[in-house]
Parts: C-alpha cells; sequence; structure tokens
C-alpha cells in the first residue's frame, strides 16, 4: 500500500477529532447568552466601532518577504539532499549556491537599508 | 485504488476552484483556493512528484495564500462594498485575456501530445531533481536568484514608496 | 486487509500519544515552574497534583460553549479544527524507535513509525506551514478586535521564524543526503571513539549552531516565553482565541502543547539521534523499548528547557522579535549553511 495513505488517515483522524469536540461541547455545555455576554470582548468597556480596522502595511511587506525568501529556501533542499555526491568533484556545487545565495542576500541587504525589517519608523 | 484517489482530488480541485469564484466572501473565496492546492497536491502525489506537492503545500498554501488572507484583510470591504458592480466595467478585458489564455492552452495541446503521455510510472525523487538541477540546469537555476531579487526590490518598492 | 488495520492502529496509537502528551506537559509545565519559583504547584488532584490537568479537561468539556452573535461561524468552527489537525501531522512522519514484533506479538516486525515518506521533513514543513491558518482564521472570524491583533502578531511572528527554521534544518540535509527521518535518524547511529555518539550536534563544527538556531526557532515558532508575543496577556488579553470557549478554546490549548511536543520531537530525531542510545535497537527483543526510552527521554529534556526558558527569560518586545528574527537569525542560518557545506566539500575530498 502507498506509505500516503497513512498519512490521510492521520488527517482524517485529526479532523474528526475537531469536530466531534466541536459537537460534544454543543451539546454538554450550557448556554445562556446575554445582550452584555454577547459584546465583543473589549476588557469590559462598550466595544468602540467594529474589528474591521485596517492594519499597519508592515505585516503585509513582512509576508511578502516571507513568500520571497521562502522560494529561496524551496531550492536550497535539493541542493542540500545532493550536496555530498556532487562534493566529490570539487568545490563547483559550492560556488553555485554561495552565488546564489550572495545575489538573495543582496536584495536581503537592500530591504534591510531600506528600513523595511523596522518595525518603528 | 488509483483511480479512486484521482477522482476524488480531481473532483475536489474542480469543485473547490468553482466554488472560489462563485463566493461572496473573499475570505471564503481564499479557503476554496487553500483546498484547490490541496487537491493538486495529492494529484502530484498520484503523478509520483511528491517534492512538488510538498513545495505546493509549503509555498503556494502555506505562504502566497496567507498573504492574499492578509490582503483581504487589510481591505477589509464591508459587506455594502461587496455588492456586484451593476455595470461589468473590466467585462471586455476579462474576455480578451481569458481568450488569449486559452488560444495559448490549445496551442500547447496541438504541439504536444499531452493526451498520450504516460506519468507516475515511478516516483522522481528530490535527489534525481538535485542531480538534474545543479548540473545540467544550473544556469536556469541562478537565473531565478536574478527573478527573486528583482521580486523583493518591487515588494519594497511597491509598500514603501516614501522611502 | 490487515495492512490497513495496521496502519489505523498505528495512526490511533500515536494520535493517543500526542494528546495524553498535553495533559503531561501541562502538568510538567505548572510543577517546574512553580518549584523554579519556590512554590509547590498543583498538588491536591492526585499525587503531586498529576491529574489536575485532566481536571481541567473535564471543567473545559461542560463550560459554556459560547457562539459570539457577530462571529462568522463557519470559519469560527473551522479554525480550531485546522489548528488540532495540522499539529498532530507532524508525528505521521517521525520514527520513534527501531523496527519491533512488539514480544513476538506479530509475525512480520514493523517500524515504530507511521509511515516512511522519502520528502519526511517536508511533510513536517507543510504542517507547520499550515498551522498559520488556524491562527488567522480564528483571529478575523472573532470578528473582534484583540483577537484580530493577536492573529496579524502571530502570523507575522510564524512567518519570519519559518524561513530560519527551516533554513537551520539544511545543514542535517546536507549531512545525512536525505530528507526522509529514518534515513536522518540511522545516519546518526554508532558512536566517534567508543563515546561520543555520532549525532549529529556532534557530526559536524556547526552542528550545534544549528541547533541552537532550530530550537530558538521552534519555541518562536509555537509562540511560546520569551516569544509569547501574540497573547501577551496584559497587552491583548489571550490574543487569537480571546473570544473562544469551552473545547474550542480547549483544542488551541492542546495544539499549542502538541506543537512544542512536536517541536522538540523533530530536534530529537534531526539533531540528537532519534531514538539511538546505549542498548537501543539490536537484535534483542526488548531493544526497541529502549530505543523509545531514549526518545521520550530525550524529548522530555528539550520540554524541559521550553520550561526553564519561559522561568527564566522576560518576553520580548515586538519590534525586538521581528528585529531579532530577520537581522540576525536568518543571516546566521545562511552562514551556517555555506559553512557546513564547506566542512563537508573538505571531508569529502
Amino acid at each position: 500500500m502507498s506509505p500516503w495513505v497513512p498519512l490521510l488517515v492521520m488527517m482524517l483522524i485529526g479532523l474528526g477529532f475537531g469536530v466531534v469536540n466541536i459537537i460534544a461541547s454543543n451539546f454538554l455545555g450550557p448556554r445562556h447568552p446575554t445582550a452584555k455576554k454577547n459584546m465583543p470582548y473589549e476588557c469590559g468597556i462598550e466595544p468602540i466601532g467594529n474589528a474591521r480596522i485596517r492594519f499597519s502595511v508592515k505585516f503585509y511587506v513582512i509576508t511578502m518577504l516571507f513568500i520571497l525568501f521562502d522560494m529561496e529556501a524551496v531550492f536550497v533542499y535539493p541542493w542540500a539532499v545532493v550536496y555530498k555526491q556532487l562534493a566529490r568533484s570539487g568545490l563547483f556545487v559550492f560556488m553555485e549556491m554561495a552565488l546564489y545565495l550572495a545575489i538573495i542576500f543582496a536584495g536581503f541587504v537592500y530591504v534591510w537599508k531600506k528600513g523595511a525589517l523596522n518595525w518603528e519608523d | 485504488m488509483t483511480t479512486v484517489f484521482f477522482l476524488i482530488f480531481a473532483l475536489t480541485a474542480i469543485g473547490a476552484a468553482v466554488a472560489m469564484i462563485f463566493q461572496r466572501n473573499p475570505v471564503y473565496s481564499c479557503l476554496c483556493l487553500v483546498l484547490a492546492f490541496f487537491a493538486l497536491a495529492g494529484l502530484y502525489v498520484l503523478l509520483g512528484a511528491p517534492f512538488i506537492a510538498a513545495i505546493q503545500i509549503i509555498v503556494y498554501a502555506g505562504a502566497i495564500m496567507v498573504l492574499f488572507l492578509f490582503v483581504i484583510m487589510l481591505l477589509n470591504l464591508s459587506a455594502e462594498e461587496r455588492e456586484r458592480p451593476k455595470r461589468p466595467r473590466f467585462l471586455p478585458f476579462a474576455v480578451a485575456v481569458g481568450g488569449l489564455l486559452l488560444l495559448e492552452l490549445a496551442l500547447v495541446f496541438r504541439r504536444a501530445p499531452l493526451l498520450g503521455m504516460p506519468a507516475g510510472q515511478s516516483e522522481t525523487s528530490v535527489e534525481e531533481i538535485g542531480l538534474k538541477l545543479f548540473t545540467d540546469y544550473i544556469y536556469p537555476f541562478e537565473l531565478s536568484s536574478v527573478l527573486i531579487l528583482a521580486a523583493i526590490i518591487g515588494a519594497v518598492m511597491l509598500a514603501k514608496r516614501k522611502i | 486487509m490487515i495492512e490497513l488495520l495496521i496502519i489505523a492502529v498505528k495512526c490511533l496509537v500515536v494520535f493517543t500519544a500526542a494528546l495524553l502528551g498535553v495533559p503531561f506537559m501541562v502538568w510538567f509545565e505548572r510543577k517546574v515552574v512553580a518549584h523554579m519559583q519556590m512554590r509547590l504547584g498543583p498538588m491536591y488532584v492526585g499525587p503531586h497534583g498529576v491529574l489536575q490537568p485532566f481536571a481541567d479537561a473535564i471543567k473545559l468539556m461542560f463550560k459554556e460553549d459560547f457562539l459570539p452573535p457577530q462571529a462568522n461561524k463557519v470559519v469560527y468552527y473551522l479554525a480550531p479544527v485546522l489548528g488540532m489537525t495540522t499539529a498532530v501531522l507532524a508525528f505521521s512522519v517521525i520514527p520513534f524507535g527501531p523496527q519491533t514484533n512488539l514480544f513476538g506479538l506479530l509475525k512480520e516486525p514493523i517500524p515504530l513509525q507511521v509511515t516512511d515518506l522519502n520528502i519526511g521533513l517536508l511533510i513536517i514543513f507543510s504542517a507547520t506551514a499550515m498551522g498559520v491558518y488556524g491562527i488567522v482564521l480564528a483571529g478575523w472570524s472573532s470578528n473582534s478586535k484583540y483577537p484580530l491583533l493577536g492573529a496579524l502578531r502571530s502570523t507575522a511572528q510564524m512567518a519570519s521564524y519559518e524561513l530560519s527554521l527551516g533554513l537551520s534544518t539544511v545543514s542535517i540535509l546536507m549531512l545525512a543526503g536525505s530528507l526522509s527521518l529514518n534515513e536522518i535518524v540511522n545516519a546518526q547511529a554508532g558512536l566517534y571513539w567508543g563515546f561520543i555518539p555520532r549525532w549529529f550536534v556532534f557530526q559536524s563544527p556547526t552542528g550545534f549552531a544549528a541547533f541552537l538556531l532550530y530550537f530558538i526557532c521552534g519555541v518562536a515558532e509555537t509562540n511560546r516565553a520569551p516569544f509569547d508575543l501574540p497573547e501577551a496577556e496584559t497587552e491583548l488579553v489571550a490574543g487569537f482565541h480571546t473570544e473562544y470557549s469551552s473545547m474550542k478554546f480547549a483544542m488551541f490549548f492542546m495544539a499549542e502543547y502538541v506543537n512544542m511536543i512536536a517541536v522538540s520531537a523533530i530536534a530529537t530525531t534531526l539533531f540528537l539521534g532519534g531514538w539511538h542510545g546505549w542498548g537501543a535497537g539490536g537484535d534483542t527483543s526488548y531493544g526497541w523499548v529502549i530505543g523509545l526510552g531514549w526518545f521520550v527521554a530525550k524529548v522530555i529534556s528539550l520540554l524541559f528547557v521550553y520550561v526553564w526558558l519561559r522561568a527564566t527569560l522576560p518576553r520580548l518586545r515586538y519590534d525586538q522579535l521581528m528585529a531579532f528574527g530577520w537581522k540576525f537569525l536568518f543571516p546566521a542560518s545562511l552562514v551556517t549553511i555555506l559553512a557546513t557545506a564547506l566542512w563537508i566539500s573538505r571531508q569529502v575530498s
């Protein structure tokens, strides 16, 4: 049998456990909603406005940079797996990755110098 | 057995993709797309490309879709703004782009006999990918770093134009 | 058919073990922190309070199942389920011990691992990457300010540290030449000069640096002290799960602890030789028990470090946290990769 089947089974067990839990707590727990209890929690003070607020663009920049550097990391894994084999025939395979990382690192330095990594302006 | 799994994954992928388009709430659309990516990853596994499947989840579902969610949350369209516009202004443009893509697809199918190609005969290991990538395809690999560099600079310029 | 049965049993056993790890970890954490602060910690429920977490779990089950009217219901229910599922998924590829026939109970020996995939480590990274969804969806669907802010912080933090988390394992991949966790563990068998174990921490001069990087990122990834910003209670109440109650809250709580155990188990597998240790494996009928014992002992030691950190270090400020992740850990992991690469090419040439 395919070695992937257990992964699927594990996923189903996890999902099943979650669903059963939610259904169970639906039946086991009491439910006494009141107007005050139903308010969004803001430390006991009447909520001001709603939660659909706009937030800092920095979260967006960080996620975007994460994607780009994550793509770089994706190329590093196959390189790491074959490194020992290819390293026997010299430093070429090392230079390959060194050059690749150097180009990416130039981008990283640019990001740093531009201040995109600074949380406070 | 494989056929059953193929049908499950393929139908999920198509269903999720269609549901994505018809969802009114952008967060639901986003989640449908994540589901579609999962089904695609399943198909990649069936085709004997587990590495691509993992990358599909890590990069697309785990990173890019999180960015999409962030953008949706950042824009935070309220229910009124989400109403469908009366006159779809971009319709001609959308039809043109869609038609172009369809044409391209048709050309690819005409040139390459994709339908008769065998798939999933044996599993391609990460090792094989690595050996190919770092010997035969070394230039595309190095060039991809320049592409990522351009994207990094673009990302910073977009968000921090003032500096 | 019998094959499917074995798979189902294995999955259930591993799942239950991961879940039972949670009450143990909660008790362990409370006790250790208490003793470090010259307190006793829980004492009344069971001997030395071991049953306290079970009592808490039963209490949570009968708590009001609160549903905020402003919440987006489907996503609100989906988020804890997703969080829980992605947390346990990592355990499906970790080898817990050598092969066993359970003292002659089975004809064919089975490996103490749910499944050995060629890309095992990438499966773990996929699960980690998907773990973000539980949090970000919980924050968004609660439709309340504190959960939203907590979720945003969490996501940005996890994204930043996930990068270095992935890169810190690359040195191991270079040494082992494989992504399969089984092969990674087996590459760490044996001893140097008869007394130093061939764990990856000792196999290269950069091994320990990689291990430290991995563990720091792991602590941040699980949102634990000193990186527990997302639920900094003085600023954000309870962070992304402020509006959750009863078992839905319990699932986020369990997911956090399962994740801690998972990070420790992965660190053990990658850097500390997995189940290898004195007397583990071999041809004896009880060798697998010793292997499993080594594995559990190593995981508990790492969990102790988790608790120790929590009892010792004050929480970072958010800008410090982001600066540490991007300006220190990321370049440091790149340097570690290149240093390991140079060392390996010296060894093989």
